[in-house]
This record gives structure tokens, sequence and C-alpha cells, in this order.
């Protein structure tokens, strides 16, 4: 009893807390991403939608990675009659490969435009769009001011973004909710059997609006995310380092 | 479908006018004069002047000595235009196409009408019967052609319908039945060609010698071999707005004005009749003559005047209004369908046919080029680089379901790169291979799944494909091109896996 009211006092702190800090729920029913024990890194241990989502690039061989998870989250984001707007200016994604993440090609908008400025031009547009169920933008670039006009855009329009960073030799701070790094990992072989298993990512959560950051090495198996196991202590340090 | 007209001639259409004013000139003598290089000129006759041998065209003088008690009123010459108008439109009732055919009738495009009525003859019988209790005196015949319909209505005996494909009806009629000039029709009757029999097998050489050009325009327009046009009385209007400008417009913020209240007042108009543009131009005409014009595409029909707008915004300054643009005209040039949708109780997650996202496409096609927005669809291919086709539409579904079973890679070359490989023996997925420069050893590998060339779509080698890791983790597609035990072949990257 006893400890039912404290924990129940602690909720209450928390969500002060986290008042203060500034965040706001935004009407969105929460979707459960199947991330499992990733929920703790996150405010109210639901995955924050109708924001923007950084992805950092460390080679442009994590590329495949990085769209893997992302095709993850949208497949639970995405539903069954979402549509996503995909915005790039050198795109080579192949969209049946999307079947594999439970997502239908054909609800995909690929947008392919010449000049970096159009990118942001045109995801800063789709982000204001209320129809659709994500918008994903690959750019080189993301200053403070861009990420900050495109997260009044979504505040707006609660349509939930994802930026792919690819060229991150300056990384500045950014108004993106939450900042993610993924990288490829070897493979576990299935039941001893010889050839590549399933895809498995390195996880890296670097800042989390009102969260935690950590790192989790995670499994995509049967259209369904299976973290792992939890990476040994994040240096605290090294989050400072990044930003 | 052949084509049905209706000729509706008023034989004393301004004197039945009158007397529909003045009762009693329907039993007395009465006559409209209008001078004429001064003297009074009859023009129109009624029924009881034309009985006692008063024709119109007589003086009016010897008209006064064969009856003395001649009623006389002056002619309005604008009347019969009037009158015809106003009953051309009255006529729209029994068919959207009226046309006037002055002095003295109308001409109805009745194709596909006279159905409603229960068949020709009570459809012909109704017109006939509404404009006679309307007080005037009228013949009303059908036929295929105008012309045929024409004549029949002025000289037919007998039946005035006459039926689709009857060629006779037009024999039996007089010369002037084929609307010719009258000294045509003197120079016929004088050579005894007084019925269309006569003349109508003549050789065309010798009718156009003797006749001039338009006989046989006009024996080709009664026959339906020369199409005949007749202006509708309410044409269907174009979907265009105007906007004069008492002082030429210099400035961009009165050109937005300006583009805003055209798309105000035809927005409006399509709203009102549930239509929505799909392509539209907007025209300014400058001063010195030239034309400024600018136009936009829509991926839905829309008439929203916010959405439209801002597609025409980027597009404005490429307008160049030099001295000043003193007209401004905004056409929509395609036109389309546009029933209301019901409203939504709540807002769920749109799907393709959402009409924020279809604005949202119109606004990012308008800027970039249609070029730059990509749907795709499934297509019959196993090759790769074939296993899908841009969609055309929006809406359009995929007419085949994606491949689940074969894993494609997440990222797909363009086109695939050289790599140099070294591998153990035939068929076996190599052990190592260079990439840009980096070596990559393979640690597991899948396959080879073999793609063999489309030889009805293109000649070439098969692919063996393999799915490969690297010590780092990272997933590839690689391929070879062709067998091992002919010496052409090679090794690429095609794609990379999550």
């Amino acid at each position: 009893m006893l400890s039912k009211n404290t924990s129940g006092i602690l909720k209450d702190l928390q969500a002060d807390i986290q008042r203060l800090e500034g965040f706001r729920l935004n009407g969105h029913s929460p979707v459960d991403m199947g991330l499992g024990t990733l929920n703790d890194s996150f405010p109210n241990s639901t995955f924050p939608l109708g924001a923007v989502h950084e992805f950092l690039l460390e080679h442009s061989t994590d590329a495949a990675a990085t769209i893997g998870f992302i095709g993850g989250l949208l497949s639970a984001l995405m539903g069954s009659n979402g549509t996503a707007v995909w915005i790039s200016s050198s795109r080579t994604l192949f969209p049946p490969a999307l079947k594999s993440f439970g997502l239908e090609p054909d609800r995909f908008i690929f947008i392919d435009l010449k000049k970096e400025k159009d990118v942001i031009w045109a995801v800063d547009e789709a982000l204001k769009c209320g129809g659709l169920s994500a918008v994903v933008g690959e750019m080189q670039q993301l200053d403070f001011i861009t990420s900050r006009r495109l997260q009044l855009s979504v505040e707006q329009s609660k349509v939930t973004g994802f930026v792919i960073r690819k060229n991150n030799r300056s990384l500045s701070t950014t108004a993106c909710v939450s900042r993610w790094k993924i990288t490829s990992l070897p493979s576990e072989p299935v039941d001893n059997l010889p050839g590549i298993g399933f895809p498995k990512w390195h996880v890296e959560l670097l800042r989390m609006r009102n969260g935690k950051s950590g790192v989790w090495d995670i499994e995509w198996r049967d259209r369904k995310f299976i973290p792992v196991f939890k990476s040994p202590t994040y240096d605290h340090v090294q989050q400072k380092k990044v930003g | 479908m052949s084509k049905r007209f209706v000729s509706i001639w008023f034989n004393h259409l301004t004197t039945d006018w009158f007397a529909l004013r003045r009762v009693d000139l329907k039993k007395i003598p009465f006559v409209l004069r209008s001078p004429v290089r001064g003297r009074m000129i009859i023009t129109a006759a009624n029924t009881v002047a034309e009985a006692q041998g008063i024709r119109s065209g007589m003086m009016l003088a010897d008209a006064r000595a064969i009856v003395p008690d001649l009623e006389v009123a002056d002619d309005d010459p604008s009347l019969v235009e009037r009158l015809l108008t106003k009953i051309g439109v009255w006529c729209i009732r029994f068919t959207p196409v009226v046309a006037i055919d002055p002095p003295d009738g109308l001409i109805l495009d009745v194709t596909g009408c006279s159905h409603l009525w229960g068949g020709d003859e009570s459809y012909v019988g109704d017109i006939t019967k509404k404009i006679h209790s309307r007080g005037y005196d009228v013949r009303v015949a059908m036929a295929d052609t105008i012309g045929v319909a024409w004549g029949a209505a002025r000289f037919g005996k007998g039946s005035l319908i006459v039926a689709a494909g009857d060629h006779q009806a037009l024999m039996s009629l007089p010369s002037e039945a084929l609307r010719l000039e009258g000294e045509v029709i003197d120079r016929l009757y004088k050579l005894g060609l007084r019925e269309v029999s006569q003349f109508i097998r003549m050789p065309r050489q010798a009718l156009r010698r003797r006749f001039g050009q338009s006989i046989i325009m006009r024996l080709d327009m009664a026959l339906g071999q020369q199409m005949e046009l007749i202006t509708p009385l309410q044409p269907i209007e174009p979907y265009q707005e105007r906007l004069p400008c008492l002082e030429p417009i210099v400035t961009a913020v009165g050109i937005e004005i300006a583009l805003r209240k055209l798309l105000e007042a035809l927005c409006f108009r399509l709203h009102e009749e549930q239509k929505g543009l799909r392509a539209s131009e907007f025209k300014g005409y400058r001063v010195d003559g030239k034309v400024e014009k600018i136009s936009i595409g829509t991926n839905h029909p829309s008439h929203n005047v916010e959405h439209l707008f801002k597609l025409f915004e980027p597009k404005l300054s490429t307008l160049e209004p030099a001295l000043g643009i003193e007209l401004f005209v905004l056409d929509a040039l395609r036109v389309e369908q546009q029933l209301p949708k019901q409203e939504k109780v709540w807002e769920a997650s749109g799907g393709l046919d959402d009409l924020r996202l279809s604005e949202l496409l119109d606004r990012l096609a308008n800027r970039a080029g249609s070029d730059a927005v990509h749907r795709y669809l499934p297509d019959e291919h196993y090759w790769p680089e074939r296993s899908i086709k841009v969609a055309n539409a929006l809406l359009e579904k995929p007419n085949t379901p994606w491949l689940a079973g074969r894993l494609r890679p997440l990222q797909l070359l363009r086109v695939p790169e050289r790599i140099e490989v070294t591998a153990p023996i035939p068929d076996y997925p190599p052990m190592l291979f260079r990439y840009h420069g980096n070596i990559h050893e393979i640690v597991r590998a899948d396959g080879p799944e073999r793609i063999e060339q489309e030889w009805w779509v293109e000649q070439g080698q098969h692919r063996d494909y393999y799915r490969v890791e690297d010590a780092a983790g990272r997933r590839y597609w690689i391929f070879r091109l062709g067998h091992y035990r002919e010496a052409s072949f090679q090794w690429f990257v095609h794609g990379f896996f999550a």
C-alpha cells in the first residue's frame, strides 16, 4: 500500500518535472513501436510523435542500417492506411525492400529533388501537411534555425518527421527531439545454420528531450524489434562530446 | 448517332405579336410598314390581309387601293430579333441547343431529345401546341439536317416529320426550300427547275457554273454531307474570368490582388457547379501588346482559392509587367467534376486520397517539376531494375502484389558498381572483395539467387546474386554477371541490406 503510494507520488513528481521542463503532450494517442526496454528512455515511456527525429550517418555505408531502423518505426506508425513522403536529393532506397518491414511500398511518395535547398523546403512543406503519417528527409546538413523551423511545422500539424543527416562533420545543436546513430552489427546465426541471420543494429540514442540517452543492440526479426541486450554503461562524457 | 434538327417557322411573327396586344387586330386586315427609299413598304401582313391578296413587299399605297380599311402600324426593325431571342430562350425547355434563324424562324438541335416526349410525333406536336397557345402561328418540321427541316417547315406538304435517313423528302421540296438567294431561285425557275428532284442529280460542275457555289453548298448541307454550325442562344460558357484595369498595373502587389480576385470569382462559379479545375492559365495583357502568362496544374480537381493562389504565387515573379498590364484573364483550361466529400466527424490519418496530400504534391510539383514526384508499383519482372514501375496516378492500385518472399536490399545502386573479388571455387560466394578501395572480408553469405535476363526485353547475361556480410556487419548484395567458365564474367555490388 505504502509502496503504491510512493510510486504514485514519484510519477506525479516526474510529471511535474517534465511540465517544468516544457514537455507537452501533443494529443497523439501513443503508438507502441515495439521497442521494449527502449521505451524507458522516452518521456512518459512513449515514443515521441509529432516531432522531428534526427539520425546521424557516421559513414555512408550505415545508411542501410539507419533506413532499416526507420523502416521498423514506420511500420508501427503508418498502420494500414497511412502515407509517408520520402524526400531526398540522392535517393538509393529500393521500394520493394520496404515490404520486408511490413510496409506497403505503394503508400510511399518519393520526392526526388536536385538541390539541397529544395530538399529542406520540401521537408518543411511536407511536415506542415496534416494528412501524412510520417515524413523522411535525407539531407546533408541541418542547422539550428532550419531544425527549429521544422519543429514549429510539426507542432502545428502533429506529423512525425525523420531527418537523416549525411554530413556530420560539424555537429551543431538542433531543435530536434532526439538524435540517433545506427550502425550495422554482424548478424547472429539462426539455429547454427550457415548464412546471414536477421538484421542487427547498434542503436545509439545520443539525445532525447525529456528522456534518457542509451545504447542498445537491436535485431529486426519477424517484423518486430528484438532488443538483444543493453550495451555496457554509456559514458556520460561521450554524450557531452556529441552535444 | 445521327443528328436531328427541328426548324420552327413563324408565318406571322410580328403581326401575331401586335395581335396579342390588340385582340381586334386578329379579325381585320392588318399590315406593318416601314419606309424604304421614300416609299412606304409593307413588311408583314396578317392572315386576313394575305387572304385579300396583300403580300409583304407591296407598296402601302397599292395595298390601300385593294383594301381601303387596312389597319397599319409602324414596324420596328429590331422587333424580330428580340422576339425570336425571347421565344428561343423559352424553347430551351425542349433542348439545350437553340439558335435563332432570322427573319422568321428558330432552329433546335434536338439530337437525343424526342424520346423524352415519347417519340418524334408527340415531341413536335407538343412544341407546336405550346407555341400556338402563346398566340403564334407556326409550322414545325423535324429532319436529319437543318436544310431539310427548314425547307419542310416552310414548303413541306403532308407530314412535317422527316424520318431519319429519308432523302426522298428533300426531292419533293420546291427549289426555294434550299435557302438560296433570290436571283438563283429566279434563274432556276426560268429554266423550269421548280423542284429539288429536278436538278439534284445534275453534274455538280454544271450546277456550279450556272448557279454559283452556293447551290452546291446548300445541297451538301441539306444532304448532311457538309457540317452546318449554329450558334446556340445560351452557349456553354468557357471557364474564364477577366479583369480589365483602369490604370495599367505594374506592381507585384497589384498583380497579386488581380489574381486573387479572379480566382475568387472563378472558384465561386466552380463551387456552384460542383466542379474543380485541373489546369489553369493566368494571362496579363500588356500595354505594349504583349501577353505574359503563367500556368499551373493540379492532381485533383480543386476550387480552393488559397491552394490555387499558392500554386501561382511562386511563378508570379516571372510575369513582366514592363509598362503595365491592362487586362488580366484567368482561364480554367481543364475542368472536372468534383463531388463534395462527406465531412468526417473526426480527423483520421489520411490515406492517399487525402485532399491535403494532393495539395502538398501540387505545391511540390509546381516548384520542382512534376518529374520530382514518384510513386512506385510492382511490375511483373524479376530483374531488379525492372521490378518496379512509376505509378501514373496517385490512386492507382497495384495490379500484382509486392513480392514478399525474395529479400531485396533497402538501397539499390542505380548502376551496379564493379568490385574485385577473391572467390574459392565456382558457384561459391567470394571470400573477400575490394569496393571503393577497401577490402571487405566476407564472413557470412547466402545464395546464389540466379536472375536471368529477360530475353524478350533485352539480351544479356544472367546474374548470380549473393547476400554477403562483412566482418563489420555490413550486408551487401553482390552478383556475378555470366558463367564462371566464360572468361568474361564480372563481379558487381548492387545494393545494401539493412
